[in-house]
């Protein structure tokens, strides 16, 4: 009997081991780490779907042409209506699985969150992904005590084994023994994004290295949409990281402002009457780029949160304003808060079709690590429902596929021949020099906006450094922004300031010879049931 | 700031532990014990106080930021997370850094916390069916959610051991989140293993109260948890 492999036990790899051990196919989820301790629970403020609780009249509709406008069309348009499509069923589920969202008078309440018009974000405080987290792991663990899903804790991955295009399976270190080991079976990629590239300049967590989506790459699968990095509009400086300042802060009421001649101005609400600081990320991260440049307005923004209600701090955001008086020194509720863009979600990573294939046969990916549902930008409150689905839709494409030898001939496209000298050593983790350098040309040229002569200057320093599979996906990365001639969503170019209709294209990467390969590749075509966005 | 951490170091489970000191200088305010033992362990080569060439210092991290407990190690004597102690709060230039000492050792800082997960599937923490979660026990659910599973409560607990069946306040918080939800025809069974797993083995020292780096309400929890399943008021 064959046994799945899911590498990850975040929110996408429980939600891959559930689905899987419920149908009562052996799973074995590899993590370096307990679920407890994945970005996941970093997730504050909620999970979309069309419940339509408030009164609004919300429809599924909506939802899809928010997330595709959100994510500049570039998204999969049937990827994202299976999304919208499947929300409302999984919210419920979590419910079932005893995940306390948030409630008034007895009744579920949902709120709004940026790029939307309705309130469609369910909840809790702004805990949610820990809240989810630790309602999958007790699910989970019904099945691990049923011998249907096993645990290999502390494990880490550290190359693909592939044959004849197929996956056979991964290899993985114990970090507690250094021990290397070879797990066969299909395959579920759930480790999460690539922000690790950054160094401690994100919002994530130090496990989220990106060696997958590199281990990857090196191995001939194919990766896109690298150059969309979702700077988040409110972080805050924290020792050797950054600290998200949740989204529902403007959802419940704050307010975006800088001091220009010493005076307020509320900056979203003057250009963007309509949606104001609820405006999509990638609009508010760049709009407060041009603020902080702005010579008359001090070099700083502010999140004022003075107007909430003292009962929206207390039933709502308590845990938020325990944050920001313990790390800050500052309560939110009496005094603005400053903040600025940073480094905050991955929206490119390893491409999926819209049942969560690689381009590698018995090789899936869900959750951040996947290229998947966000174009380029992602939605708040869809990255909690993006990995809970893809986990599940590529369990269920697997176990449709896959599960015995047959589908070792099932290879959609040929993995290059050409991979990179990818013995074992190449693979490796750079030392901290390396990884210092690949991280300042990185940081140097992949800002909220970008021009050729510092992605091109950035590409260079890259190319001066060993080649290791980490470099590897930081040239790789550059090298899509570079391609990428047009602004759109996250990646805005001083040099191409439109948006261009020959550029409604993903961009996939894939590695040759010794150098990255790019394309441009044509947006699968809306099935008939799926909405005109 | 001028630190000198002192930390309990061992390549391997078999190996003889012996104090090793790295001195961290910074400018940074908000340095924390994890902040030192990052920078630190970024350097190209890692000196301890006297020059001598060191292996880089072995330690779980992974959110710097008190929400995920990986860091939980036991500090000038306190279970604590070294995300959540600043390097400022102390006025001493030296700070000792132990393991935790309830589970065991991997190398230097780093534990093996496996007993949590093993104590947690012996008591059956988990829904049969879907949940019934009553409004007013909506406030215990959303608490007991909460647990980060850093094992800084066992640290100080008297009664926990890995070789016993006690899982201390690390298995009482789970449970009180299934039975603030549990459907009736699971509250028999889980009531039994809150009672086996927790009820039975805390001998009521409550050392556990002051250490949980989340601020998890134990009284709160506790005293929900014994009325559900000790004296059966759902």
């Amino acid at each position: 009997m064959t046994i799945v492999n899911v590498v990850g036990a975040g929110l996408a790899g429980l939600s891959a081991a559930l689905e899987l051990g419920n149908a009562g196919v052996s799973c074995r989820l590899v993590s370096a780490q307990a679920s407890e301790r994945a970005q996941s629970v970093l997730a504050e403020g909620g999970i979309n779907a069309v419940l339509d609780l408030m009164g609004e009249h919300d429809t599924l509709r909506e939802h899809y042409e928010d997330t595709m406008r959100g994510g500049a069309y570039l998204a999969d348009p049937n990827a994202v209506w299976g999304l919208v499509s499947d929300a409302p069923l999984i919210v419920r589920r979590l419910a079932d699985l005893g995940v306390p969202f948030q409630q008034e008078h007895g009744a579920m309440i949902q709120r709004n969150f940026g790029g939307q018009k309705k309130k469609r974000t369910a909840y809790v405080k702004s805990s949610t992904g820990k809240v989810l987290v630790s309602a999958l792991v007790d699910a989970v663990r019904r099945l691990e005590d049923k011998g249907v899903v096993t645990r290999a804790w502390h494990h880490e991955l550290m190359d693909l084994e592939l044959a004849d295009g197929a996956c056979e399976g991964v290899w993985v270190r114990d970090t507690h023994t250094g021990a290397l080991e070879l797990l066969g079976g299909p395959t579920v990629l759930a480790c999460g994004g690539m922000g690790g590239l950054f160094g401690n300049l994100t919002t994530g967590t130090t496990t989220n290295t990106g060696n997958a989506a590199a281990i990857a790459l090196a191995r001939g699968v194919e990766l896109a949409n690298l150059e969309f990095l979702q700077y988040h509009p409110t972080t805050m400086p924290l020792s050797v990281k950054r600290m998200l300042v949740t989204e529902a802060a403007r959802g419940e009421g704050g307010r975006l402002f800088a001091l220009r001649r010493g005076e307020p101005w509320y900056f979203m609400e003057d250009k963007y009457p309509e949606l104001g600081n609820l405006m999509p990320r990638d609009v508010v991260s760049r709009e407060e780029e041009a603020v902080l440049k702005d010579p008359s307005c001090g070099g700083q923004v502010y999140l004022d949160m003075r107007g909430l209600s003292a009962h929206v701090w207390r039933t709502r955001l308590s845990d938020l304003r325990d944050e920001v008086r313990h790390y800050q020194h500052l309560d939110p509720a009496k005094e603005p808060l400053p903040v600025e863009p940073g480094i905050h979600y991955c929206m490119g990573g390893i491409l999926v079709d819209e049942r969560h294939r690689t381009n590698v046969a018995r090789l899936y990916a869900a959750g951040e690590c996947a290229c998947a549902y966000h174009g380029a930008n992602r939605l708040g409150g869809n990255s909690l429902l993006g990995a809970i689905r893809g986990g599940m839709v590529a369990a269920r494409t697997l176990l449709d596929e896959d599960v015995s030898a047959q589908g070792r001939t099932q290879t959609r496209a040929a993995v290059s021949a050409d991979t990179p000298a990818s013995t074992n050593a190449s693979l490796q983790t750079n030392t901290n020099d390396v990884e210092r350098a690949m991280q300042k040309a990185l940081v140097g040229c992949m800002g909220i906006t970008r021009t050729q002569q510092e992605l091109e200057a950035g590409l260079r320093s890259l190319e001066a450094l060993p080649h290791t599979a980490r470099v590897a996906l930081a040239r790789a990365t550059v090298a899509c922004a570079l391609a990428r001639q047009e602004s759109r969503g996250a990646h805005q170019r001083s040099d191409y300031p439109h948006t261009s209709d020959d550029f409604r294209r993903t961009t996939v990467v894939r590695w040759q010879g010794d150098q990255p390969s790019i394309e441009f590749r044509a947006l699968p075509e809306p099935r008939k049931e799926v909405p005109q966005a | 700031m001028r630190r000198v951490l002192e930390i309990l170091r061992r390549s391997d489970a078999a190996s003889q532990p012996h104090w090793q000191s790295f001195l961290y200088q910074t400018d940074d305010e908000q340095a924390t014990v994890a902040t030192a033992l990052v920078e630190l362990n970024e350097q190209d080569e890692l000196h301890d106080v006297d020059g001598a060439l060191a292996e880089p210092i072995m330690w779980e991290n992974s959110c710097l930021q008190k929400k995920c407990g990986a860091c939980a190690m036991v500090i000038d004597g306190v279970p604590r997370l070294a995300c959540d102690t600043r390097l400022d709060s102390t006025r001493h230039e030296r700070i000792r850094l132990e393991p935790l000492r309830k589970f065991p050792v991997v190398a230097d800082l780093l534990v093996d916390r496996s007993v949590l997960m093993r104590n947690l599937a012996q008591a059956g923490t988990w829904l049969e069916s879907a949940a019934e979660l009553p409004a007013k026990r909506w406030d215990v659910a959303y608490e007991a959610s909460r647990c980060l599973q850093c094992g800084c409560c066992l640290e100080v607990c008297p009664n926990f051991s890995v070789q016993n069946a006690f899982g201390g306040m690390a298995a009482m918080v789970p449970l009180a989140r299934l039975l603030s939800e549990a459907p009736a025809d699971q509250r028999r069974a889980l009531a039994a293993s809150y009672a086996s797993a927790v009820y039975g083995g805390c001998g009521k020292s409550l050392a556990c109260r002051n250490v949980c780096p989340a601020n998890i309400d134990i009284d709160k929890l506790l005293s929900r948890s014994n009325a559900a399943a000790i004296w059966h008021r759902w």
